[in-house]
């Protein structure tokens, strides 16, 4: 009977125990649940916030506000043409200087640096990755444009002078801060994202593949050109993507040397403004009905222009991921 | 054989070699000539009087105590309330959601918010926060740096927890353990490492962070601790210093600037030593 007793008794706390479990579990599930979910709330609400914000300004000038040059705060008459083209270039020129850039790195430490040294070297690199833009800013301001403008600038502007199209280009007095300033250090801080993707997708090239090439007789360089970037294609253009999406929103670096200046200048050595750097300089002491809104578009259209660039980053970095890019 | 074509095959192989090598080279002297600057420039202006004074008018010495305190309270802020978020959020990913769309779907999300420009961020919180309570404050800094902390915690602790070997999962489940029990005394604590780098790489991302905290945060000259009040801190006294004519504000900010980027230099070193091996 005793015996009966105790096992009932078992039976009971166990049960009790797996009713416990049963709640606790359903809590922590939803408790992560409502986190994960979380985020794409986030995500909305910025999207949300922008429409919300940017909408006098989008009823006010339509769809002209893309293709307006005119921003005059006092007339309140504003168009994000210039903004829009100093964001795309000043991304277009960092990228034609970092990708291949990038590229030579990866290639290094993959294939030429000693063993000791792959370390050591890819965080030195990446440390450039962790410094915070506003020192990229001060640097910019202080040391590499006051140094562009006495040497650098000038040998451009004589040396392509007669050269037909980069004559124009290289145009006009040596300022010093410019968009030429800002695309270099633009450059200088994606350089990170791109080495560091290209290097680990360079890593998932199967030694198979470049041994072979070598059996037949390449040479290193036709073995990286001819077999590990067309095996790695699709994530050395995810991970440019990505830094081009960093390079696109990158804003405190910029403010400092692009000049703030909202006109187009066929020039890169004239001043210019991005998206960001508008925002950030002008939003603070913004007043009037529309000149915060028109603010907030230009940023609506910025969240818009990188995340197209992003998802399409991501679309081909996880396409990789699923087809064998994995040792 | 073909002589002239072998040597033209070498040549080219050495001129990209060499560019190679060469971009590695820029890269580090790019590294060394921006730590170089802030050491010569900042060492100068690094006094007692930087960590026992807060910022003043230019020309009597002061210094950035309210800026410090002001970076230190928002940033907290912003890591007790991101870090839990961001971990429960990557452990559903993990644990709960796979490979499922749902748990695709929100990776996406995730990740497009981990890249997304920071001052856009900023922009967010001024609509949500700042023009409800009708002006900016430390609390609208904080929640700004809270949203970029997130995507980041939740990057790591979901691909850290991902790394865990499937078979102690097993052996919990083995026992009649659920999920959350597992979770708790197994999964976190083989990823324990893991998810300390990712917080650690989320509050060097947050230290330096400037543009978010423009028009949230604001700044303050003053000596203030309020949260509800508009509050310094320090990335935003760079900007306004570098950006104003004085000698000595210049002095401040890149002392600062040295200050900050030690920080966050280590903060990310320490990350990199605390991270596992990724085979």
């Amino acid at each position: 009977m005793a015996g009966l007793a105790l096992e009932n008794y078992a039976i009971d706390e166990r049960a009790n125990m797996v009713r416990r479990f049963g709640r606790g579990e359903a809590r922590f599930r939803f408790l992560a649940l409502a986190a994960a979910l979380l985020v794409v709330a986030i995500f909305l609400g910025v999207v949300a916030a922008l429409i919300d914000g940017a909408w006098p300004a989008i009823k006010a000038f339509g769809l002209p506000f893309l293709w307006t040059e005119k921003w005059n705060p006092v007339t309140e008459k504003f168009g994000g043409l210039a903004a829009i083209y100093g964001t795309l270039v000043t991304s277009f020129v960092a990228m034609l200087i970092a990708v291949p850039m990038g590229i030579g790195i990866a290639v290094f430490l993959t294939e030429l640096c000693p063993n000791a040294l792959k370390r050591p070297i890819s965080i030195a690199i990446e440390l450039l990755a962790g410094i915070p833009s506003i020192i990229y800013g001060i640097w910019g301001l202080f040391v590499l444009a006051p140094f562009l403008q006495t040497s650098v600038q000038p040998w451009l502007i004589e040396t392509f002078a007669d050269v037909p199209f980069f004559s124009i280009l290289f145009e006009g007095p040596p300022y010093g801060i410019g968009m030429f300033t800002a695309s270099l250090i633009l450059s200088i801080m994606v350089l990170p994202f791109i080495s560091s993707v290209t290097r680990d997708v360079f890593e998932t090239v199967p030694p198979m593949l470049k041994e072979a090439a070598y059996g037949l007789g390449c040479t290193t360089w036709e073995v990286v050109w001819n077999v590990v970037l067309p095996y790695t294609r699709s994530g050395v253009v995810g991970g440019a993507m990505l830094a081009l999406g960093r390079a696109l929103g990158e804003t405190m670096a910029i403010t400092f040397v692009i000049g703030n200046a909202h006109r187009i200048s066929a020039s890169l050595l004239a001043p210019g403004t991005t998206i960001s750097a508008s925002i950030a300089n002008e939003f603070a002491e913004a007043l009037g009905d529309l000149y915060v809104p028109a603010l907030v578009e230009l940023g609506l259209i910025l969240f818009l222009i990188t995340f197209l660039v992003l998802a399409a980053a991501q679309l081909m970095l996880r396409r990789l991921e699923k087809s064998g890019g994995k040792r | 054989m073909n002589p002239v074509l072998y040597a033209r095959r070498r040549m080219t192989a050495r001129i990209f070699l060499s560019l190679s090598t060469g971009a590695a080279i820029v890269g580090l002297i790019w590294l060394g000539l921006i730590l170089f600057t802030l050491v010569s420039q900042g060492l100068g202006g690094l006094s007692p009087t930087l960590f026992t004074e807060s910022t003043k008018p230019p020309g009597s010495a002061g210094g950035v105590l309210n800026a410090i305190v002001g970076s230190l309270i928002m940033s907290s802020m912003a890591v007790l309330v991101g870090t839990p978020i961001g971990i429960m959020a990557g452990t559903y990913l993990a644990e709960y959601g796979g490979q499922s769309r749902l748990a695709s779907t929100i990776r996406f999300f995730n990740d497009i918010l981990l890249s997304t420009p920071s001052i856009l961020i900023g922009l967010f919180i001024y609509e949500l926060i700042v023009l409800n309570m009708g002006h900016f404050s430390g609390l609208a800094g904080a929640a700004a740096l809270t949203v970029i902390v997130i995507p980041v915690v939740v990057r790591t602790t979901d691909n850290m927890l991902l790394l865990v070997p499937h078979a102690l999962r097993e052996a919990g489940i083995a026992l009649g353990a659920p999920i959350s029990i597992i979770t708790r005394s197994v999964t976190w604590r083989a990823a324990r490492a893991g998810i300390v780098t990712g917080v650690l790489l989320a509050v060097a991302r947050i230290s330096g962070e400037t543009a978010p905290l423009l028009f949230t945060a604001f700044g303050n000259q003053f000596w203030s601790t309020n949260v509800a009040a508009p509050m310094a801190s320090l990335p935003q006294v760079i900007y306004n210093y570098a950006n104003s004519a004085y000698e000595d504000w210049h002095q401040l900010a890149w002392a600062s600037a040295l200050l900050i980027t030690f920080a966050v230099l280590s903060l990310s070193i320490i990350a990199r030593l605390l991270e596992p091996k990724r085979n």
